[in-house]
């Protein structure tokens, strides 16, 4: 492998941007195509599909062996709300390998003491994320309850296509939660993307507990389905 | 913090700005349960320091020692384990499967 290559390879995934390297097995000759560049390279398909997969892996084409190194952009994790259940999630995910914000109107709440390990923003959700750059590769849990932090955050998130979208609250919380998005002009297929009540059902009574049941609600969502515009994409 | 392998590829760029000889090992196939998934990297200096895995501790030994003829001549190498390979006692996977690692130097 050239440094060059390699070092391309990684300013590509400090910009966040998709790229994938083509190493062919038996010459040992290599590429790096970026995502914007998938469509003119000669497997533009299966370049498309791994990416897709998020997942790297060898291939054929015309009797030559290739392996794609895939490099997706690293998982983000936004938590709106500073509170209990917040403290507990931004240590797991951490170790899951997100890279965690979080966002908190309340200077009471969004402290660096109660979160030593991660980014605090002490701003409203429409500030905070307005140079944060949400996309497909962002994940958004929601969990302050009050609708003036976490709606702003909501429609951010769905306008981006985060992949995960979750917000905190009783069944009846949720539905003047969506009373309000659809009168903000959310149609119910934007607004069915929105996991509530959070999290999977694992009876979770704790707010570590929680922390799993949200945490893993959104691994699901990362490893288990596609992209949400990958399926469009595709269909 | 667990390194990502994308954490492990930027240690081998530092690592060959540094004047160091490195090599990366490349899952590039898997058969039956193997412990780690293909595109898992290990990267490997000179003095055989490594970072990452490709099998969670079974073969690392053995890819690091290979990857040392790797960074001396240059020339990628293709690596396969599993428990039929006639080293399994010393070198193989006790979880049954099989990988093949492609093991390249960085110039």
């Amino acid at each position: 492998m050239k440094l060059d290559l390699l070092a391309a390879l990684n300013e590509e995934r400090r910009a966040r941007r998709a790229a994938v390297l083509v190493t062919d097995l038996g010459a040992g000759a290599q590429r790096l195509v970026k995502g914007d560049a998938i469509a003119d390279d000669p497997l533009a398909d299966m370049l498309d599909r791994q990416l897709r997969m998020g997942k790297s892996g060898s291939v054929e084409h015309d009797g030559k062996s290739y392996f794609l190194t895939v490099q997706a952009p690293p998982a983000r994790l936004v938590v709106i709300g500073a509170v209990h259940v917040s403290q507990a999630l931004a240590e797991m995910a951490r170790m899951v390998d997100f890279d965690v914000t979080i966002v908190d109107p309340r200077t009471a709440f969004a402290t660096p003491e109660r979160f030593p390990n991660v980014r605090v923003v002490a701003e409203w959700p429409d500030k905070a994320l307005a140079s944060f750059g949400l996309d497909r590769y962002t994940a958004l849990a929601a969990l302050t309850h009050d609708p003036k932090i976490d709606d702003p955050a909501l429609d951010l998130a769905l306008k981006a296509e985060c992949f995960y979208i979750g917000a905190l609250g009783s069944r009846k919380t949720h539905a003047k939660r969506i009373e309000r998005l659809t009168a903000a002009g959310f149609g119910q297929d934007a607004l069915s993307r929105i996991h509530a009540p959070i999290g999977l059902d694992i009876g979770a009574v704790s707010p570590a507990e929680i922390a799993v049941s949200v945490l893993g609600e959104i691994v699901l969502s990362l490893r288990k389905k596609p992209l949400r515009a990958d399926k469009e994409k595709a269909a | 913090m667990l390194a990502t392998e994308e954490d492990i590829l930027s240690q081998a760029e530092s690592w060959k700005r540094a004047g160091r000889g490195v090599a990366v090992a490349t899952v590039v196939e898997t058969w039956g349960s193997a412990p780690r998934p293909v595109g898992s990297h290990l990267v490997i200096d000179d003095e055989g320091k490594f970072l990452g895995s490709v099998s969670g501790g079974c073969v690392e030994g053995d890819v690091v020692t290979e990857a040392q003829d790797v960074i001396a001549d240059g020339k990628p190498r293709t690596l396969e384990y599993g428990v039929a390979d006639e080293t399994a006692w010393r070198v193989g996977l006790s979880c049954g499967g099989r990988i093949r690692v492609y093991v390249e130097r960085v110039d």
